[in-house]
């Protein structure tokens, strides 16, 4: 019997792990890499890429984070600096843990079109350990769209990224390979969101924290092929789910709610957050993240790729992003939205009031804030988060019975 | 008869309705969850309205300790609590600001319906425990607070939003030689900024009542006022407005 997408996520996250610990122990190159940066350049280049806040997340997740946030903290870096920061910087020194390891870089590479901070926290990587910096330096978008001359200073840095690569590898780029390496991307990219779209479907077929899962590896495997093929087993067996009706839990386990989680996941707390939203039935459908790794562009066309880089969410304005989610939650017939307040994430937070009130002042749907972290376990309160939750449930609650009146 | 119960962080109110919903009892305990306050203040309850709790048909618990009381039919968050007993004691409202003894609230009502709320975050500033910290510190009773900060006679600002950090600044003003009158109306005034900077957040409406314990505090209700340049005004009974609305739902839960 085949294996379900399932069983091969759980392997592929493994293999990605031991592959790059067997390329260190081969000799060849390894870089740190940011979550959504343009992996196609390594890739093409046989350089390993492994992703710290990925890492981060993994070793928050089996709550393994707060031995490195105390040796960074120890070291002088503020709590209140991203936590993947300090795992990551914490990771540097102690090189070791027992939720999951990553073999050390001998380049960093960074786009800071997900924040701020990592033009920072990779430049002190690079500055300590000592080895190559390249960064693709991305405006944020105060505009709704790109204007030309930002994509031309990106298409200038991937250039330069392109020779710092050839002149690391000691050898002439290989653009062959990019292409192919593009395409597959590419692919990955369209089935990550197809995927991610099934819960459109009422039911849906997907739980978000299911999501959360997978996406793990959208960050560390959209440039390969068993990346994609994954992708594409997981929509069809999405798919199928959809077809045949079924809801994103076991049969009988109703889904009440349908609501958009904003933000990033609690992964140290990843536990009390899940289990207290199915308590009340609440599914997570969507957020943000379908379109995070949803990089499309024409293969060979680096202005194209600039483009889709500069256009993660984090990076464009509040008009965009509040005209999206309310687009979400129209399309996904979404009952409400949980913000996450997260004390590492100062970009994500900075506009979570002004995204409430249009949302609501579009769609009419309730929202909530909680305060969390996504990596550091001692900002979380259950207690606050399920009084917060329980508010929402009953404020979703008076909209279903005040709809189901208008509709008599 | 009906009961709510609405278990703090520091203290257990209990409310008792009739088949009118009449409020037929309300007691106060200075015991929060994890203490027996809220049997206490059952058991006070019942008592003054004479009955035993074969008599109660449905009970709704609220508050942090909602979920820990094993008595409750039903249990429902303080947001709606508030909004529900507010909703019956001052129909008109439209904005509440419930203060406890660890959170902070700030309620829109649209159609006496929760139309949005915010919460403080997670930490004490803004809250009861703030007050509690400070009386404490100026030696005077929780209750004698106001009384304390209506003779002060210059506006002396805390500037740390941290409980912790304006503790030690508080101690530094007293033995710089403040008056103990001015440390407690400027302790007052910490709280209304930060509560103030809540409710511009969820945007006030025409009439603004408060709830919670620290309503019990006139000189920070008018703090309030002064702070948001509108009328606040303390619902009667505020301490158990959160366990008179939970006892109406559970009338309403009874009858449905």
């Amino acid at each position: 019997m085949s294996k379900t997408s399932k069983e091969l996520l759980n392997e592929l996250v493994a293999k990605h792990y031991e592959d790059a610990a067997q390329a260190k122990k081969d000799g060849k190159l390894v870089a740190w890499a940011t979550s959504i940066c343009p992996q196609e350049l390594l890739e093409a280049m046989d350089i390993t890429v492994v992703y710290p806040e990925n890492h981060a997340a993994a070793i928050a997740a089996r709550k393994h984070s707060q031995e490195f946030l105390d040796q960074s903290e120890g070291c002088g870096y503020s709590i209140d600096i991203c936590s993947y920061a300090r795992v990551n910087m914490g990771y540097k020194d102690i090189q070791y843990s027992e939720a999951a390891n990553i073999p050390m870089p001998d380049m960093v590479f960074c786009c800071n079109n997900i924040c701020t901070t990592v033009a920072k926290w990779y430049e002190n990587l690079a500055t300590e350990l000592n080895i190559p910096f390249i960064l693709i330096d991305t405006p944020f978008n105060h505009i709704y769209d790109a204007p030309a001359h930002n994509i031309e200073y990106m298409r200038n840095q991937i250039e330069h990224a392109i020779h710092q690569i050839e002149e690391i590898c000691g050898r002439p780029y290989d653009y062959e390979r990019l292409t192919e390496v593009m395409k597959i991307s590419n692919e990955t990219a369209y089935w990550w969101r197809r995927a991610c779209f099934t819960a459109q479907a009422m039911p849906s077929p997907l739980s978000g924290f299911d999501m959360f899962n997978y996406m793990a590896l959208v960050v560390c495997i959209r440039g390969k092929k068993e990346g994609r093929d994954l992708f594409k087993l997981w929509c069809e067996e999405l798919e199928a789910k959809a077809a045949e009706g079924k809801g994103p839990w076991k049969e009988g386990e109703e889904e009440k709610y349908r609501v958009i989680w904003d933000g990033i996941a609690c992964w140290a707390n990843l536990s009390p957050t899940y289990k207290i939203l199915k308590k009340y039935g609440i599914n997570v459908v969507t957020s943000l993240y379908p379109d995070a790794w949803t990089i499309l562009y024409e293969t060979n066309d680096i202005e194209g790729m600039a483009k889709a880089y500069t256009y993660y969410h984090a990076n464009r304005n509040v008009d965009y992003v509040a005209a999206t989610k309310s687009q979400r939650v129209k399309d996904f017939n979404v009952d409400g939205v949980i913000f996450h307040s997260n004390r590492s994430c100062k970009l994500m937070d900075f506009t979570i009031y002004e995204q409430q009130r249009r949302i609501t002042a579009e769609t009419g749907v309730p929202t909530v804030v909680f305060d969390g972290d996504m990596t550091d376990p001692r900002i979380f309160s259950e207690a606050q988060y399920e009084t917060r939750i329980q508010a929402l449930v009953e404020m979703m609650e008076e909209n279903k019975k005040k709809k189901a009146q208008e509709g008599k | 008869m009906f009961l709510g119960i609405d278990i703090g962080s520091s203290s257990s109110k209990v409310a008792i309705v009739d088949e009118n919903k009449n409020v037929v009892a309300a007691k106060v305990v200075n015991m929060g969850t994890g203490t027996n306050g809220a049997d206490v203040a059952m058991q006070a309850a019942l008592d003054e309205a004479g009955i035993t709790l074969e008599d109660v048909k449905y009970i709704v618990a609220t508050g942090y300790g909602r979920l820990k009381f094993d008595k409750a039919d039903v249990q429902i968050t303080e947001i709606s609590c508030h909004a529900k007993g507010v909703q019956t004691l001052v129909p008109d409202a439209d904005t509440i600001i419930d203060i406890g003894g660890q959170d902070a609230k700030v309620i829109r009502l649209a159609g006496g319906q929760v139309e949005n709320f915010i919460m403080n975050e997670k930490c004490a500033a803004g809250t009861g425990r703030f007050l509690e910290v400070m009386s404490r510190v100026l030696n005077t009773d929780l209750k004698d607070l106001s009384a304390l900060a209506d003779q002060s006679t210059k506006a002396l600002a805390i500037s740390s939003v941290c409980t912790v950090f304006a503790e030690s600044e508080v101690i530094s003003s007293l033995a710089a030689g403040e008056a103990l009158a001015d440390v407690a109306r400027g302790a007052n005034f910490a709280i209304a900024k930060r509560v103030a900077g809540m409710c511009k957040r969820v945007g006030t409406g025409k009439k603004i009542v408060m709830t919670g314990g620290v309503a019990l505090n006139d000189n920070m209700v008018r703090s309030m006022a002064a702070e948001l340049g509108q009328e606040v005004t303390a619902v009667p009974h505020c301490q158990v407005v959160g366990a008179i609305g939970a006892a109406i739902f559970a009338h309403e839960k009874y009858h449905k």
